[in-house]
């Protein structure tokens, strides 16, 4: 079981988490992008092994969002500043 | 090339009274040519399934399947073992019941024992609204053809008499449905006969190769790919790798709309027989079938959140299909599980496969398996087909790749959750 750092809460269980995806460079204007910019910024992800970063929210517990790097190969949550 | 040798119950006698001595190999292991027809990339059962049929339904023989490690050690041998062709969906059903039926006749096709047994698969249901879902999925499976039946609480209990009472439950069971041509075979005998029937038309088969790179020529059409034993040369190159296609798109610059998920299943010290259906809960996200071996073989629900390739179990979801387990069957609750596994496995965002040309010229990809392992027959055939003709075989024509950007999904529940 993960312990997911919560900014409010501290480390808590993982499954009062949801996973929302991964953080994309930026959101895509609604109306300049194109369908195709729109789609791959609806479905696109990186999909990559090692460290990926993702928006997390204590969904069961404070209602936080925020952000977390983790290692998709071990499930290890890497101590990093988010890239975007 | 030496004829391949014959598996019957004379060669078994011969064989036993040689002392096991004299058996072939079942296939060979060569050294890669320097150019292929067809290079197919993953030697799981997708991968040789499409060589072979490639070989046998199109006449093209000069084929390479290059897998990373050894034929049989990806998610071909990590899988639940279940056929089945209960789904929802037109294109599902026609495409799984195809590949039923191609299961059904595999043993006496690749002359190699696949083990099938259509012991049934029996499906648990706790709610009202997974009768009505499973109502709704008889009524369009029985317009198709496909045999499939709802079952009443009494019924299932005696198809099942190892369930718990469940009286004074939250959730008693309501009732079931069964698929009478569902069973499970044996994983390792299928990769093992297809690369063996693969074999014989002269494909080569090349383990310990990992592809590093897809080579392009000058009009951006595939022209070979780097390995670690080597640059192989291809008109065509085909992937079916479970979970490194996005990965490889990536060689060519394409952005594959893929994400990996964890999908875990273990397996209980062997005991005597006491199921001898395919049992399936989906209310209780669990499902469990008793192998030859004696051991319960047990599966769980997938974690669609969080993309992932450890190859281990996640904890969480782990004492979730145990819980499930022990509300049906409350007498393994003394069981002790042997082994516990997990494995990658790469999602379109509709829950479809996808077999497809690619917008690179000679690249083609067949990937997105949630339900890989019974869809392995008409898998190989459609893709085989799409790989010699360039054009999608009937039963794949909505597997291709434009769905996903022109939002025409082909929206599947029939996995293994209940609802469409």
């Amino acid at each position: 079981m993960l312990l997911i750092p919560c900014p409010w809460c501290g480390k808590r269980a993982e499954t009062e988490f949801r996973c929302a995806g991964q953080v994309k460079v930026a959101r895509t204007e609604l109306l300049e992008a194109d369908d195709e910019a729109w789609l791959e910024y609806l479905y696109q992800t990186d999909n990559q092994r090692g460290v990926l970063t993702e928006y997390w929210c204590h969904e069961k517990g404070c209602g936080e969002w925020f952000t977390l790097c983790r290692d998709t190969t071990t499930h290890e949550l890497v101590d990093r500043d988010p890239e975007p | 090339m030496k004829a391949p040798q014959r598996y019957s119950f004379l060669s078994l006698v011969g064989g036993a009274l040689s002392g096991h001595r004299k058996w072939q190999q079942a296939w060979r292991s060569p050294e890669p040519k320097s150019h292929y027809d067809v290079v197919i990339v993953g030697g799981g059962g997708h991968g040789l399934a499409s060589a072979y049929y490639l070989a046998k339904n199109h006449g093209i023989r000069n084929v390479a399947v290059i897998e990373r490690n050894w034929i049989g050690g990806g998610n071909s041998g990590r899988n639940t073992a279940v056929v089945r062709s209960n789904y929802l969906r037109d294109t599902s059903i026609r495409f799984f019941d195809q590949s039923l039926k191609l299961y059904e006749g595999l043993s006496r096709e690749l002359n190699y024992n696949i083990m099938l047994s259509q012991r049934s698969e029996v499906d648990i249901l706790l709610t009202n609204t997974s009768m009505r879902n499973m109502r709704r999925r008889a009524l369009n499976m029985n317009r198709l053809g496909v045999e499939f039946k709802l079952l009443s609480a009494d019924e299932v209990r005696k198809r099942i008499p190892i369930l718990a009472p469940m009286k004074n439950c939250r959730l008693p069971i309501v009732g079931g449905s069964v698929q009478q041509r569902a069973g499970i075979a044996r994983h390792d005998a299928i990769v093992w006969g297809y690369a063996r029937g693969a074999d014989s038309f002269g494909v080569d088969i090349i383990q310990n190769a990992k592809v590093t790179a897809v080579r392009r020529g000058a009009n951006g059409q595939v022209s070979a790919v780097e390995t670690t034993r080597g640059t192989i040369g291809a008109d065509k190159v085909a992937i079916a790798t479970g979970n490194e296609n996005a990965a490889l798109g990536t060689m060519v610059d394409l952005s594959l709309p893929l994400r990996t998920f964890n999908l875990q299943a273990f397996v209980s010290e062997p005991i005597k027989p006491v199921l001898d259906v395919v049992v399936n809960c989906p209310d209780l996200g669990v499902y469990l079938s008793h192998s030859d071996k004696g051991e319960l073989v047990i599966g769980g629900a997938t974690d669609p959140e969080q993309i992932s390739y450890r190859k281990g179990g996640k904890v969480p979801i782990f004492e979730n299909t145990v819980a499930g387990l022990l509300e049906l069957i409350p007498s393994f609750r003394r069981l002790k599980l042997l082994r516990q596994w997990g494995g990658a496995l790469e999602f379109a965002q509709d829950g479809s496969p996808i077999i497809s040309k690619t917008a690179v010229k000679g690249f083609y990809i067949s990937a997105g398996w949630w339900g890989g392992f019974k869809g392995i027959p008409a898998g190989g055939l459609t893709f085989a087909h799409l790989i010699a003709k360039d054009e999608p075989h009937p039963l794949a024509e909505k597997y291709g790749l434009e769905r996903l950007s022109t939002l025409n999904y082909l929206l599947e529940g029939g996995t293994t959750v209940p609802t469409g």
